[in-house]
């Protein structure tokens, strides 16, 4: 079944009036993608620690229980840290989203098919880790409810998502991580951010 | 003759709650097994249990994001799995303490622990992160008081290397009878 929604438009609608959310993407598509969408204080787009996406989600997720977390990040992102689906679901934040935009390649390297290209499930994968909701999302008309469910589901969410394998001009967040990092906490923060 | 044996899990896990800690990411090792206990038992605490040490080094990042203090426990072996990830720490300056229980130090028995052991500070160092050593055990809470205050006061990964010495595993048997 080939894919149809395309991966911009996917972020986009995603994020897309998003309100109070939090927002970790992942090395690297997801990161410009997120970009492309609107740079914002409350995003905080990895350009390194590759695999390591859901676990900063789940960082912040534990520390801001009032407040919903989106990890968005890519199926190579993702297969490289499958273990945090396992340690997310351990947890059972209440309030963190993961979806997945599964493009079935590696996109920054030369388009090389990933695993998800091969088979390998990640919503099968997330569910059987212990993630209840977890599913799989191919048509753009499924799109309204994945954003309802990202921002209210309550407890643990996991979505795949298929897109098409496409080669996009780059958008690029700010680079400087120590930038990335402080204004993220002064706008969530506050004061606290530079008192803590 | 021989002095009180000085509980230093229990000293540090003092420390880590009057520092303000409230989450403790870990992948287990023998020698943490005391102090991985009190966190589990502390209800202010939240405790998470990864599956590779690299797990840890994103979480301290989304749990500063958030606005709160975090602590690592892992094993010497462990190092190895997080250099990439280091880079993080380095370049957003976040603040990270890892308490590393180390291996393949003098006593080892298992000779596949010794290379990484014998690598691990100079590969913390390599990635930019501060090492400070705990020969014994009354080092131990010293020296992590010392890391928090270093780490959440200066932005930057101090790792606390708790020697061999302290942990005490000198055969598969110790290990196994834990």
């Amino acid at each position: 079944m080939s894919a149809s929604m395309k991966r911009r438009d996917v972020v986009s609608t995603l994020l897309a009036n998003r309100g109070d959310l939090l927002v970790v993407t992942g090395l690297g598509s997801t990161t410009w993608d997120a970009a492309a969408a609107g740079d914002h204080p409350l995003t905080f787009p990895l350009w390194g620690a590759m695999g390591n996406a859901v676990m900063v989600g789940l960082g912040l997720a534990l520390a801001q229980p009032q407040r919903r977390v989106l990890v968005i990040t890519g199926d190579g992102e993702l297969l490289m840290g499958m273990g945090s689906l396992a340690t997310a679901a351990v947890q059972q934040p209440a309030n963190l989203s993961i979806v997945c935009i599964d493009n079935e390649h590696f996109g920054e390297t030369g388009m090389q098919r990933t695993h998800t290209a091969h088979g390998v499930d990640l919503a099968a994968i997330a569910k059987a880790c212990g993630i209840q909701h977890a599913r799989v999302v191919r048509e753009a008309s499924e799109l309204p409810a994945l954003v309802t469910d990202t921002r209210t589901h309550p407890g643990l969410f996991f979505a795949q998502v298929k897109v098409v394998a496409e080669k996009l001009v780059l958008t690029l967040p700010p680079r400087d991580g120590g930038l990335l990092k402080a204004r993220f906490r002064r706008a969530l923060l506050g004061e606290l951010a530079d008192t803590q | 003759m021989s002095a009180t044996p000085v509980d230093w899990a229990l000293a540090v896990h003092n420390t880590l709650t009057q520092a303000g800690v409230k989450m403790v990411g870990y992948v287990p090792d023998g020698g943490h097994k005391r102090l991985i206990e009190l966190c589990h038992a502390d209800a202010n605490m939240k405790t998470v249990v990864m599956t590779t040490e690299e797990e840890g080094v994103g979480l301290v990042a989304g749990a500063w994001l958030g606005g709160e203090k975090s602590a690592l426990l892992m094993q010497s072996s462990g190092v190895g799995n997080i250099i990439n990830c280091l880079g993080m720490i380095a370049e957003c300056r976040f603040p990270m303490v890892a308490l590393i229980t180390m291996r393949g130090e003098l006593g080892e028995f298992n000779p596949w622990q010794v290379p990484m052991g014998q690598a691990t500070r100079e590969v913390l160092e390599s990635m930019g992160v501060i090492v400070e050593r705990a020969n014994t055990a009354a080092e131990v809470e010293p020296a992590v008081n010392a890391a928090l205050r270093l780490a959440y006061n200066s932005y930057c990964g101090v790792a606390v290397l708790i020697s061999q010495r302290v942990i005490g595993i000198k055969s598969f048997q110790e290990q196994v009878n834990q």
